[in-house]
Parts: C-alpha cells; sequence; structure tokens
C-alpha cells in the first residue's frame, strides 16, 4: 500500500522535536501531513505562522468540511478537535477534552486509521502524557504504520514510551530518521 | 461479499442502521452528523454503557425508550461556557446592537442552547445594552435533558470563574455577580433573564423555520453536521430571518460551503457574525 497520509502528534518539547522534522521536507512531498500539538486554547495559531515561515510544504490551519490536499502540513486548531472523514476531508469539533487535551491525538489517529487504513502513517513524539498511544495502537491495528520518536531522545519520554508501550510494532527513530523514513514510504 | 467488496466496515453498517432506527421510530434524524464524530461517540456509548456491540444498542433503544435519553447525551455534544469567544459577544455588542436598538421590538433565536450558557450570556448582555425589555428569545435544542438545564439555569460555580473572566473580556459593564446567587456550590441565575424566554424542542434537521427573527445565534452546531444538513439549515436561517437580520455562528463555523450562502453578506467577517440581505 503506498502512503496516502502522515499524522503526527506531539505535547511538551513538540515545536521544537517538529522544528528538525517538517522544514527537512521538500517541497514536493506527494502525500497531506496532519499535526496535532497541544497547545493551550488560544484563538490565534501562532504554529502555523511559525512553520510557515521554516517549511518548504504549505502550512495551514485545518478547516471544519475542508478537503485534504496533498503536499500541505496541516495544524489542528486551538480548542478544537480535528478528525478525517473517510471522504477525504477534515471534520472539527468541539467535544469534551480527550486525555485533558483538544485537540487530541487520539482523536486524529483513530479517524485517520479509518479513514486511510494501511495508507497511513502516525507518528508520536515528545510529551508528558499519554495521548497517542490508544490512536497509534488503532492506526497500526489498521494496517497503518506507527513511529515514536525515540524517548532517550525525547525532550520528555512519557508520551513516547507510552506509544512504544501500547503499540510495540511502532519504530522508535531519532528525529533525524524520521524524515529521511517518510521520504522512503512516498512514490514518486 | 466481504468487506473488501463492499469497502464498509461492519461496524459502519451498524452505525448506519441504528441512525436509521433511530430516524424511523424516535424521529430523531442524526443521518447527516458528520460520521467521524457520530462514530466516535457511538463507540464510546458501546463501551460505557456496556454494550458487546452497536447493534446491541439498536434493539436496545428499539424496545426500551428510557435507553433513548442516555443515548442522546453520546448523540448531541453538551459542551458549552457563558461567553465563549469573549470577542464574538463583544462584536455583537459593539456592532450589532446598534442596528438592533433601531427595532421596537425584537426577537433573538438561541438554536441549539444547550444547558443555557449562550442564552445567559445574552440575556445578559441585552440587559446591559437595555434592550432586555424589548426583547423575546428562543431558545431551543434537541436534548430535552439540556433543555431542563437551561430552563433552571444553574451552573455549578466552579465555573464560575471562568464565565466571569469570558464575560469581563467581552465588554460587559455590570459584574457577572449580579446575575447569579451563589448556592453552597453552585450558582443560581436570576429567573428574570429568562423571564421572556420561550424553550423549546426544536430540530434544525427536521422542524421548519421560526419566522422573523432580528437575530439568530447558532454557535457550534452546525459544525457537527455534513456538509448537505449544513446547507439545508443555513437555508432555513435565512428563511427565519429578518431582512437585515443577523446570524452569527462558531468561530470555526463557515457559510462557504452552503448554497445559501448569497442570501447572506459578511458583517463581522473575524466573528462569523453575517447580515441577511435585504433583497
Ligand atoms: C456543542 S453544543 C453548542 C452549545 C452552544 N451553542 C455553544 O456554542 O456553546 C451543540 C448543541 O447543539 C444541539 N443540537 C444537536 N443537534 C441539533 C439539532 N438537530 N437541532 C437543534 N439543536 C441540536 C446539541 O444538543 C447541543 O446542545
Amino acid at each position: 500500500m503506498t502512503l496516502q497520509a502522515v499524522v503526527i502528534g506531539a505535547s511538551a518539547g513538540g515545536v521544537q522535536a517538529l522544528s528538525q522534522v517538517l522544514p527537512a521536507l521538500p517541497a514536493d512531498f506527494p502525500v497531506p501531513i496532519m499535526v496535532v500539538v497541544h497547545i493551550p486554547p488560544r484563538r490565534d495559531n501562532a504554529l502555523v505562522d511559525l512553520f510557515a515561515r521554516k517549511c518548504r510544504l504549505a502550512v495551514k490551519e485545518a478547516e471544519d468540511k475542508e478537503p485534504i490536499a496533498s503536499g500541505t502540513i496541516y495544524f489542528a486548531p486551538p480548542d478544537y478537535h480535528l478528525l478525517v472523514e473517510t471522504g477525504g476531508t477534515f471534520a472539527l469539533s468541539s467535544d469534551e477534552t480527550v486525555n485533558h487535551s483538544r485537540p487530541a491525538i487520539d482523536v486524529l489517529f483513530e479517524s485517520a486509521a479509518d479513514a486511510y487504513g494501511p495508507g497511513l502513517v502516525g507518528i508520536v513524539m515528545t510529551g508528558a502524557n499519554h495521548d497517542g498511544a490508544q490512536g497509534l495502537r488503532a492506526l497500526c491495528a489498521a494496517g497503518g504504520q506507527g513511529i515514536v520518536q525515540a524517548p532517550a531522545t525525547a525532550e520528555v519520554a512519557t508520551m513516547p514510551e507510552a506509544a512504544l508501550a501500547a503499540c510495540p510494532a511502532a519504530r522508535a527513530m531519532t528525529l533525524e530518521e524520521i524524515e529521511p523514513a517518510l521520504e522512503a514510504m512516498v512514490e514518486r | 461479499m466481504d468487506a473488501a467488496v463492499t469497502g464498509e466496515s461492519i461496524e459502519d453498517i451498524e452505525i448506519q442502521l441504528l441512525l436509521d432506527a433511530l430516524y424511523r421510530h424516535y424521529h430523531y434524524d442524526f443521518r447527516h452528523y458528520a460520521r467521524a464524530s457520530i462514530k466516535r461517540r457511538l463507540l464510546q456509548a458501546r463501551t460505557q454503557l456496556g454494550y458487546d456491540s452497536i447493534s446491541a444498542i439498536q434493539s436496545a433503544v428499539l424496545h426500551d425508550e428510557t435507553i433513548l435519553p442516555r443515548l442522546l447525551n453520546y448523540l448531541t455534544v453538551q459542551v458549552s461556557e457563558m461567553f465563549r469567544d469573549p470577542s464574538y459577544f463583544r462584536a455583537l455588542r459593539e456592532k450589532v446592537i446598534p442596528h438592533l436598538r433601531t427595532y421596537p421590538s425584537l426577537k433573538v433565536w438561541v438554536a441549539g442552547c444547550s444547558n443555557g450558557e449562550e442564552l445567559y450570556s445574552l440575556a445578559i448582555l441585552f440587559a446591559e445594552e437595555g434592550l432586555a425589555e424589548r426583547t423575546i428569545f428562543y431558545a431551543t435544542d434537541i436534548n430535552p435533558a439540556a433543555l431542563r438545564a437551561a430552563q433552571a439555569g444553574i451552573y455549578p460555580l466552579d465555573r464560575i470563574r471562568l464565565f466571569t473572566e469570558n464575560h469581563r473580556l467581552s465588554g460587559g459593564h455590570s459584574s457577572l455577580s449580579d446575575h447569579y446567587t451563589a448556592d453552597y456550590d453552585r450558582a443560581v441565575f436570576d429567573k428574570s433573564l429568562r423571564e421572556r424566554t420561550v424553550f423549546s424542542d426544536h430540530s434544525l434537521v427536521t422542524d421548519a423555520a421560526f419566522g422573523e427573527m432580528h437575530l439568530i445565534s447558532c454557535r457550534n452546531v452546525l459544525i457537527y453536521f455534513d456538509r448537505e444538513l449544513q446547507d439545508r439549515v443555513v437555508g432555513l436561517f435565512a428563511e427565519s430571518l429578518v431582512r437585515g437580520g443577523f446570524l452569527g455562528i462558531g468561530s470555526k463555523e463557515s457559510l462557504r460551503f452552503s448554497a445559501h450562502a448569497d442570501h447572506f453578506a459578511d458583517f463581522v467577517g473575524d466573528e462569523r457574525i453575517y447580515r441577511r440581505n435585504v433583497r
């Protein structure tokens, strides 16, 4: 199965970690990338501006009902969960927090696993909670591939450790290894 | 046929059947709600209510109507705050109220009012602006438990700090504490705030338009609908508003995908406040 989408979840230390991975992706990276970072519920999404300056790919905040385009990095808006619908569009929701977070990584990963099945790769990075663990397990169960930032290299190891425990099939990698691994999965 | 042929999982089939059953037996229509979220919540209901499958929920709810209210609490989302997104209420106060002032009497519809937080926010805002006396509020929802809570207007005291801060940021010029009495761990909002409110069970999906509204505030409800249903509901709002009336929706919602969008013009774009065109 060729890669159709990438989902990424990061929490404490996540902006740093993402800064090592996302800007390394080439401008012609051919699949969409969807990112949940735990951020305080503020209206303005500083992440989008920050990464738009650093990245070669287009960067934007995901909008409700928006068709998902390849070659774009989407961030979940603050205070909303981000979900993928099976028709290839986004949905936002203001449901209760999950793992004390909104957006929650589990919500994105589980819905994306449903939508993309084996065409999905999920990456769990540094963080101080367990969000993403259930989601990564669901993603792998649906045939997708799991990648986890190697806990010893993470600013906070709790979240990667929980993800590896919930989903032993996932591969642990350093941040430097992630971008080449993604490149190797896409077809050109 | 196996799943590889239909491309549909058993769970997806079960969900569709359950939603069909709810519609045919109870006339609750969730068939065009955003499916990923409905699925997530139904799987949660299955686990938390102790069923083995979605089909088991279907059987239970068809044969025992006391299951319905419990299921409704999963199918609808009761997350709200008073003065949620303070800048929205500030824009109503500063930009919309001056227009509303020119009418001798006003009708305001809070559609999808949940436990009433949005209604009381508007009632306080209208009281502060001196318009309460001439306004009738309509507060509607499909969840009977939420409507009862809205009618009661009682919130846990530990939520009041956030509400107070939101109210202040919205440009409120009374103190929120003028509008409720603290009773142990609860804040009981003044009856006077809802004296001129009609509460009713009304579905944006299956019920008809309301007449001659000057303002409709429907926030974080459209987001749960698919595009087709959003389209219908935006049409319903256009029909329910007076010409030149106002529509406010949630900060991540948009009229962009609706065929009825041409009935509206942006009024305060950033706050998703629209105005019904005169023609
Ligand atoms: C997330 S709450 C929004 C509460 C409030 N408007 C706010 O923004 O804080 C969504 C509300 O919409 C209600 N709702 C869902 N479907 C509806 C329908 N078809 N007609 C009317 N209300 C509906 C739910 O019961 C719930 O109270």
